[in-house]
């Protein structure tokens, strides 16, 4: 056995990075190759996280801490990735030529472009942002949509998710979570403001969610309404008016809003037809790589030597994907050993 | 007994005697009716549900409760312009829907 071995992890999110940190510690050699010009994937542009309202940046910081020295591509993709009896052999966009004995993908997601629903007005009315651009809201304080005094806001659940119509019928899963941290927060930064979420199952799985829940109720009087928004258009004074039904009275419901908040879902990376089919691995019919199973495999894909981490097998909270990137190394690891 | 307040047991949704059977019969003909989830999209486009109170999610739920005659009052109000059909999330073609229910209603099978 040689400790040697190299192994590529396509990905510098959470996931690609908790990978490499534990197959380092490990004694191998990861090589983590990110397509963007930083680490941290999606949640770099997140500001507070659920369900504590912890920092996002210090945990990216942290993370980027764990991964120095590890050999690192920014600003790159793999060109051309082939399966040799010794492993596998890649050529990266900067011309970099690496021999690997694992690849593990940790592509991550990506999240429902907005406008696709047309109906909700996204990049068409002046008021209608995404949870994320409320998260760079959050970070920079910078976004005409958002108003100076909003007496008024709406936060719409599913958006692109659970929706046969937008081509993704899954749960995304932290949506109906973040919706209520981002209506706490924008009620913290404007208390006379209404906050109204939309929604047609609140799914509040995880420990201490439900209990975010009821403060959003009880200490910050935020509305809940039972009914998914169909339609959105916009007064003549440049308002968001709000159409739903709200199913608990049975009666048709209208508001004026100064902002609405489309909670965009988890969808699976733009990149992955092309990554998979480098590969020859399946997908799965949402998109997501196909575990070679789903509660005990989660980190492995029919291929040896290929494993996967994070979201780019489903939708996942922070904890889930680094235990779960965690995992991946450990599979990776026992893997390994098996190479003579 | 006086309870200080009256009982209406006939509000109540008895399962162990609720009949089921056209819900059922539907559902043969529109299997899309068994995935509603109740969102409420279909109502809140509706271009006469603010006006008389059609709504297909109702409508559903009515059949699944065995509230036949409520059911039959709110499709007479339905215009079959097929807005709710654009907007279900689950796909449902629910013009369909009304349709199949209205020739159920229609017809000697249905026996209502
Ligand atoms: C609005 C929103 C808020 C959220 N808030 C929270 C929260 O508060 N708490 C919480 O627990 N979870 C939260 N989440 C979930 C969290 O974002 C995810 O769990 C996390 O981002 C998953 O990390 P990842 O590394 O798997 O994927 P990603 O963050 O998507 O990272 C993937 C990385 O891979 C790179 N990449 C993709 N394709 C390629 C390629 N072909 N070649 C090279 N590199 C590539 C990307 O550039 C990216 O850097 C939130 C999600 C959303 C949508
Ligand atoms: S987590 Fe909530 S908002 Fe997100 S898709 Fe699921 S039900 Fe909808
Ligand atoms: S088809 Fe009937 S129920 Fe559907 S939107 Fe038109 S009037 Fe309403
Ligand atoms: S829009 Fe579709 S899923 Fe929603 S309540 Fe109406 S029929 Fe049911």
């Amino acid at each position: 056995m040689t400790m040697d071995r190299k192994i590529v992890i396509i990905g510098g999110g959470i996931a690609g990075m908790e990978t490499a940190a534990c197959l380092r510690d490990l004694g191998w050699t990861p090589v983590i190759v990110e397509q963007s010009s930083a680490l941290g994937g999606h949640v770099a542009e997140w500001n507070c996280l659920f369900p504590d309202l912890a920092p996002a940046g210090k945990l990216v910081d942290s993370l980027r801490a764990k991964v120095e020295g590890i050999e690192i591509h920014l600003d790159t993709v793999i060109a051309a990735i082939n399966y040799l009896r010794k492993g596998y052999s890649l050529v990266l966009s900067d011309g970099t030529k690496l021999q690997s004995d694992a690849v593990v993908f940790a592509t991550g997601f990506s999240l429902f472009r907005a406008e696709k629903k047309e109906e909700y007005g996204y990049g068409i009315y002046d008021h209608v942002i995404s949870n994320k651009d409320l998260e760079l809201w959050f970070n920079t304080g910078s976004d005409e949509r958002v108003p100076d005094n909003p007496k008024a806001v709406g936060f719409v659940h599913c958006v692109g998710s659970r929706d046969i119509k937008a081509g993704n019928t899954q749960c995304s899963k932290v949506c109906c979570i973040t919706a209520i941290k981002q209506a706490i927060e924008f009620k913290e930064k404007f208390p006379k403001a209404e906050v109204y979420c939309f929604y047609m199952d609140l799914r509040l799985f995880g420990r201490k969610y439900e209990d975010f829940y009821i403060h959003a109720q009880k200490d910050m009087g935020i509305h809940f309404i039972r009914g998914r928004v169909s339609e959105v258009s916009e007064t003549i004074d440049g308002r968001v008016f709000v159409k739903a039904e709200d199913t608990l009275s049975g009666k048709p419901l209208r508001v004026s809003l100064d902002l609405l908040v489309l909670m965009a879902g988890i969808v699976c990376n733009r990149d992955n037809d092309r990554l998979a089919q480098a590969v020859s691995l399946p997908l799965d019919e949402d998109g997501f790589f196909r575990s070679r199973d789903n509660v005990s495999q989660l980190t492995l894909s029919d291929k040896p030597g290929v494993f996967f981490a994070g979201t780019c097998t489903g939708p996942k909270t922070i904890p889930e994907t680094l235990a779960e990137a965690r995992s991946a190394a450990l599979a990776v690891n026992e893997y390994l050993k098996t190479l003579k | 007994m006086d309870f200080g307040f009256s009982l209406s047991p006939s509000s109540a949704v008895n399962l162990d005697n609720t009949d089921m059977s056209l819900y059922e019969r539907l559902c043969e003909r529109e299997p899309g009716a068994k995935t509603c989830m109740a969102c409420g999209s279909c109502s809140a486009t509706c271009t006469v549900s603010a006006i008389n109170g059609m709504s297909v999610r109702k409508v559903i739920l009515g059949l699944q409760r065995g509230q036949f005659r409520d059911v039959e009052k709110m499709l007479s109000r339905c215009m079959l312009c097929g807005k709710c059909t654009m907007v279900c999330p689950r796909g449902i073609n629910t013009r369909h829907l009304i349709l199949e229910l209205c020739r159920l209603y229609g017809s000697k099978e249905g026996e209502l």
